[in-house]
This record gives structure tokens, C-alpha cells and sequence, in this order.
């Protein structure tokens, strides 16, 4: 099997907590991260393709062309936002597994829509010291 | 089943250029990447085995180191991949075909089956992953 990755960087702003719990319940569960002010991260993804290689141009998908699939299903969505403030993030938490899953989808449709390719695997990196991985490399 | 990782470092130049195409294909389907360039690569070599019981290694490093020196370090650091090698003549030195290159040149020089993939980092932002098994 052979995958191409990508990395790539987005500044978002988050606040965990669920609407329908009250805000004691919200600071029991999320602690900090509940805070009504909110706090941002420097988000890190890696997204990996793969597919057949082009026989023409040597590759899965042109570099430039996952960029731009990454700018419209992820970056122009979420990039320097309130992810609360964003669909589908009203009601859901938008938790590091929670934003994975839905850059996940977002990026496999927009893969399968644009290129001869599939998305494989996406890594969300939120802190040095957490990541959530969705996907088949192993 | 353990899985060991070595990584090396080379500097090599390529452009995407195919001698059978004109100067205009070339130009038209890869773009500035047609242009002479280089990148500093970063490989990681990572094989997979049950640890030998008397020595604990599942290879010892330094035949790893070896090999790597011998077939990719000799073959391509400081090199020009158009110029120095043959292996770019026909297909353009995309990090796909360079990344499925360096693991059948590995392959071939480890002892069967050992070899589980490579990670050819071409720059920061870039990297391709070749898995043994599957399609």
C-alpha cells in the first residue's frame, strides 16, 4: 500500500461544553476547557491519501490539489473561528474526536469528488500531548 | 510482533522531466516542478520481527545501518536522481515513485519479509508511506 500525507496547521478557538447540560455539569465534566470564554489551539492534521498512481503525472493526487480540497472542506470552515459558533459544531462538542470525525468526512468527500484518490487516514494533533486518529494506517 | 524504526537524511536534486516528452509536455504537465530542485529527505526504515532471544534484537542496527549506507545513501545523497541514476527516465521522480523505489531496492537487500515500510519524508509538510501487503 502506498499513501501520500500532508500536513497542515489551523489557530481555532473552542469551548467544551454541552448545551443541554447545565454549567455546573459542564465544568464537572470538561473542566477547564469548559470555560464560557473560551481557549484556542494550534490544530496540526496530517491527511493521507492514497489510490492508484497516475500514470501520467507519477502521483496519487497532485500536492497543490489536496491543498485546495483541505482549504474548502476544513481551513475556510474552521480557520480562525469559534468552532462553537459552526456548523455542525452548535450542538456538537467540538472535542478533538469530534472535529477529527468531521474533518474526516468533509475531507473524504471532497478526495472522492476531485481525484482519482481516497482519504486513508487523518491525524488531528490539538496539543503536543494529545492526538485522535481516524483511518487504516496503522 | 515488534515493529524497528532507523531513519537517514540525504540531499538530492531531480526535476520532473521525461527525455521522451518535448520541452513543452514537460513544462505543461509537471509545472515548475520541471524545474531543477532538491530537497533534503528524511527516510525512515522500519522492519518488523520477533526479537532473536539471545541477542534481543529483531536486526541488529548496525546491518541496518549498512544497508541503508550501501543502497540508498551511496546511490542517491548528494546526487542528481535525472542524472546520477536510470531509475528516471520513464516515470518522474515524484515522492511516490521515489518512496516505492527505495523500498524494493531495501527489500531486496534485507532479509525476505523483513522490511515493513518506509516513510520518505520530503519536506515538512510532505511524506509518502509504503506498507507491505495489501493492494
Amino acid at each position: 500500500m502506498i499513501y501520500l500525507t500532508r500536513r497542515y496547521n489551523l489557530a481555532a478557538a473552542h469551548v467544551l461544553s454541552q448545551p443541554s447540560f447545565s454549567p455546573e455539569e459542564n465544568e464537572e465534566i470538561f473542566g477547564k476547557c469548559a470555560n464560557p470564554g473560551g481557549h484556542g489551539h494550534d490544530y496540526a492534521f496530517e491527511v493521507s491519501v492514497t489510490g492508484p498512481i497516475d500514470t501520467e503525472t507519477g502521483q496519487i493526487v497532485a500536492p497543490g490539489l489536496l491543498d485546495e480540497i483541505f482549504e474548502e472542506a476544513v481551513a475556510r470552515r474552521f480557520s480562525h473561528r469559534l468552532l462553537n459558533d459552526e456548523e455542525p459544531f452548535g450542538s456538537l462538542v467540538p472535542t478533538a474526536e469530534n472535529i477529527a470525525r468531521v474533518c474526516h468526512d468533509a475531507l473524504a468527500h471532497g478526495v472522492e469528488n476531485r481525484s482519482t484518490a481516497r482519504l486513508a487516514h487523518i491525524r488531528v494533533t490539538e496539543t503536543p500531548r494529545n492526538f485522535v486518529e481516524q483511518g487504516e494506517i496503522s | 510482533m515488534l515493529r524497528v524504526t532507523r531513519s537517514i537524511h540525504f540531499s538530492t536534486s531531480l526535476r520532473y522531466w521525461l527525455p521522451d516528452l518535448s520541452e513543452q509536455e514537460n513544462r505543461k504537465r509537471f509545472g515548475q516542478d520541471a524545474d531543477r530542485h532538491g530537497h533534503n529527505y528524511r527516510l525512515e526504515i522500519t522492519v518488523e520481527g520477533e526479537p532473536d532471544p539471545d541477542t534481543g534484537m529483531v536486526i541488529n542496527l548496525g546491518q541496518l545501518k549498512e544497508v541503508a549506507e550501501r543502497e540508498i545513501m551511496a546511490r542517491f545523497d548528494h546526487k542528481d536522481l535525472n542524472n546520477d541514476t536510470d531509475y528516471f527516465i520513464r516515470i518522474p521522480p515524484t515522492p511516490e515513485h521515489f518512496a516505492s523505489l527505495i523500498f524494493e531496492l531495501l527489500d531486496e537487500a534485507l532479509p525476505e519479509g523483513l522490511l515493513d515500510r518506509v516513510r520518505l519524508h520530503q519536506s515538512r509538510d510532505l511524506f509518502v508511506d509504503v506498507i507491505r501487503g495489501g493492494a
